[in-house]
């Protein structure tokens, strides 16, 4: 339905404004996707062109499912609009490299049907349904979801810059390489225990120079799309130089984290407090959480200061899982989490009106 | 807080170019002036003239009927043929005058001797602009007497002048205080001689430069720099609404529902000062003003004087016609203007501006849902949800709409202008407004 009616003359009659911006949905998804293409790029790079056929796979998935539902129950086809090819591409880069391609499919399907359609389609999905699809695919198959990691045969940080850690055994280089870093900030002590790995020598190897370096340019462990922290900030600049994310959710979000890893690592006494930081910035899906994940419009605030504790309550929730929670990572828990919390966060952020007294 | 300028707010292409620089130009009198009764909010006035009656230019032909309403006065010599419905910008049946030019023009071309207005008390500077039928020209058209006269238990203590111009393409007013610095400048001296204050602050976007220069010179060279103020404003629309307006110059927040002079304020905009200086000094009603024609598809866009009544199809071809099919007609600007099913209806003294969008300007948008993206929300000037209006009046939950302020929507149209989704959300929060004005 138009809002617009053409009477006599061939005048258009409408109510004002007369103008409109040109963004529309299929603009600002589009170029979400567009925004990606450096950190899709970079882990073919890194990771081989199986990646581009997982992706591949979850895109057109994502949606020819939409298109499908949308033919059945004779709703007018949106799939184009790039909104499901988004959940597509998003949910490819939330999962490991060398994941089966059925798998990333499925998790396609229950995204858009389950987490998005069902709910109503475009506007209505309570939860970001990348990161539903995510949490699907954690709770099925948690074995494909947590150990197809990419292998990074030589030349890479962790086993370049192992031997250095003396006294770590070739044994306790494999079990690390084999995992994610938070995966063995984690479980690391633990699995480490019997290769007489001190959990300070865990540490100045985790936090040092040569590993955040890695964790920025993206060749360690990790899903798809989270690896490299500078593709998705360069990704990250583009959308909000073209405004289509503010800075209030990542910086909130991040803000967060900061404060709290910092106020742990120095009241724990530890010898690298900053370099943990960092290390917990860079690593996981923070970045990418941050920047594309929760700032998801549908599932996030509308206000600027609902933004601003979305972010913050997807940070504490991060922070709590990453130190004391049962994952080693926490960022699709937090953000699906804080996602069921927005409309209270809406309610209790409503603007006062001008003109008026605090309501 | 106090912010520099309104909160929310956008920044849409301004388009004055096409129109900026061109200076005024005399369009020529027209044949047929079609004059509505009704061109203020209030009563429509009552006609004063017959059929056939013979009018001299400037004669009142109709009455302010009631408090709220303004009188009207033949905008040409000639002869009454009509009085009758006709579809007017305000309504699809408004009671016009029309009237046939012939015989002589009293006024124009003449040099009038002028009053002088120091001389005269605050009712009777009143009164004159009674009389002479003055309105607010910025677009609403209230009647500037009514404005003029607040109750008496209301302490007024600032004027404000309203030279922002915030609408995209028009820039009559940018003109108008450019080529009569000194005649606005008076005229805000009357008014204030009329409110009985010695404040006054005059509001212009920074995007007029030259506008800017030629009022600080007028009150430098009348040395009025102790009681009127220039205030070079932010640019961003809709800096010229007065609400916005009022908080940007004197960080007053007009309450809710109520008006500029519960905060000591009366507001006008320079084309509506010019205008009622004339009516003073001259005793001229009001019966031409300056407007812009603009738009693409406009031979010769720029700035005009034109006779009240003038119907839009012959300024247009006094401004060289139109290069392309026109898709749209609208009388104001394009955020808050109106839009005309007939090319035949003619200009009022709320005319701003004619503006004429080609084919391609217009899109007819499907809308689609909400996406949450929250861009109305940051973009309303009064801090409303329009997001969640619009979602409870296409839902028919008015009860819901009701919770959510829709009395203090402003009508500027930031949020429809910004939506990705193309919802017409002020169409929607008018809806609401409509709605529940009927049930009252």
């Amino acid at each position: 339905m138009a809002d617009e009616k053409r009477l006599q003359e061939d005048l258009v009659l409408s109510n004002a404004p007369h103008i409109r911006s040109k963004d529309s949905v299929k603009k600002v998804m589009w170029l979400v996707v567009i925004s990606l293409l450096p950190v899709t790029i970079n882990s073919i790079y890194l990771f081989g062109y199986q990646v581009l056929l997982l992706i591949g796979a979850a895109v057109i998935t994502a949606v020819a499912a939409e298109a499908a539902y949308q033919f059945l129950l004779k709703r007018k086809i949106t799939a184009l609009d790039g909104s499901a090819a988004l959940t597509g591409l998003l949910l490819a880069m939330n999962v490991p490299p060398h994941a089966p391609v059925w798998m990333v499919t499925i998790g396609s399907v229950f995204a858009i049907i389950i987490a998005k359609q069902l709910f109503g389609g475009i506007g209505f999905n309570i939860f970001n349904p990348a990161l539903a699809g995510r949490a699907f695919l954690m709770a099925s198959w948690p074995v494909e979801m947590t150990t197809t990691w990419h292998p990074f045969p030589s030349g890479n940080v962790l086993s370049s810059s192992l031997p250095r850690v003396q006294s770590l055994s070739q044994e306790a280089v494999d079990t690390i390489t084999s995992a994610t870093p938070l995966g063995v900030l984690k479980d690391g002590p633990g699995l480490l225990k019997d290769l007489a790995v001190a959990p300070g020598q865990l540490h100045e190897f985790l936090f040092s120079g040569e590993m955040l370096k890695s964790l920025f340019m993206g060749n360690i462990g990790g899903c798809i799309g989270e690896t490299s922290a500078l593709f998705i900030l360069i990704g990250a600049s583009f959308l909000l130089y073209k405004r289509i994310i503010t800075w209030h959710i990542p910086v909130s979000y991040i803000g967060t984290v900061v404060i709290i890893m910092l106020m742990y690592y120095l009241f724990n006494d530890s010898d690298m407090p900053y370099q943990a930081i960092l290390f917990h910035l860079l690593s996981g899906g923070l970045m990418l959480g941050a920047f594309y994940m929760a700032t998801d419009m549908v599932t996030s605030p509308v206000t600027a200061r609902g933004m601003i504790i979305f972010g913050a309550g997807c940070g504490i929730i991060t922070s709590v899982i990453r130190l004391w929670g049962g994952y080693p990572e926490g960022v699709s828990y937090s953000i699906l989490l804080m996602n069921a919390a927005v409309p209270l966060i809406d309610r209790l952020t409503k603007p006062r009106v001008f003109g008026t007294e605090k309501n | 807080m106090l912010l520099k300028t309104f909160k929310g707010g956008i920044h849409p292409p301004g388009h004055k170019k096409l129109s900026r620089d061109k200076p005024f130009v005399n369009l020529s009198i027209p044949h047929r002036c079609y004059i509505p009764l009704q061109q203020h909010i209030g009563k429509p006035a009552v006609p004063l003239v017959e059929v056939d009656d013979i009018v001299e230019e400037g004669q009142m032909i109709g009455r302010a009927d009631g408090f709220i309403s303004a009188n009207v006065h033949a905008s040409i010599p000639g002869r009454v043929v009509e009085i009758t419905d006709y579809p007017t910008v305000y309504s699809e049946h408004g009671q016009c005058v029309v009237i046939e030019a012939e015989g002589s023009f009293s006024s124009s071309g003449k040099n009038v001797e002028s009053r002088n207005w120091e001389e005269l008390s605050s009712d009777e500077l009143m009164n004159l602009v009674h009389e002479a039928g003055i309105t607010g020209m910025g677009g609403a058209a209230f009647p500037t007497a009514v404005k003029l006269s607040p109750p008496e238990h209301r302490e007024i203590d600032t004027f404000v002048v309203n030279g922002a111009e915030c609408e995209p393409y028009l820039t009559v007013d940018d003109m108008l205080m450019q080529t009569y610095p000194d005649e606005i400048i008076e005229g805000i001296r009357i008014t204030l001689k009329i409110l009985k204050i010695n404040k006054a602050a005059i509001g212009i976007e920074k995007n007029k430069p030259e506008a800017i220069k030629a009022i600080s010179k007028a009150i430098e060279n009348g040395n009025f720099n102790e009681t009127i103020e220039l205030h070079p404003l932010p640019v961003k629309y809709p800096q010229g609404a007065e609400k916005q307006l009022i908080y940007t110059i004197l960080k007053r927040e007009v309450p809710s529902g109520e008006l500029p002079l519960d905060v000591g304020v009366v507001v006008n905009n320079v084309g509506t000062i010019f205008a009622m200086r004339e009516a003073v000094l001259f005793g001229k009603p009001l019966i031409e003003r300056y407007l812009t024609v603009t738009g693409s598809i406009v031979k010769n866009p720029g700035n005009y004087k034109v006779r009240i009544g003038a119907r839009i199809t012959d300024i247009i071809e006094e401004c060289g016609g139109l290069t392309g099919k026109p898709a749209k007609v609208i009388m104001g600007g394009p955020m808050c203007g109106l839009a005309l099913n007939h090319m035949e209806t003619s200009v009022v003294k709320g005319t701003s501006g004619v503006l004429i969008l080609g084919q391609d300007e217009v899109a007819i948008h499907d809308y689609s849902p909400c996406i949450r993206c929250g861009r109305c929300v940051a973009a309303c000037p009064m801090q409303l949800m329009p997001n969640e209006l619009g979602n409870a009046v296409e839902k028919q939950r008015y009860d819901i709409a009701e919770t959510l302020h829709p009395f203090d929507c402003i009508m500027c149209g930031s949020c429809t202008y910004v939506c990705p989704s193309k919802r017409p959300l002020s169409h929607f929060i008018k809806l609401a407004q409509v709605t529940f004005s009927a049930k009252r």
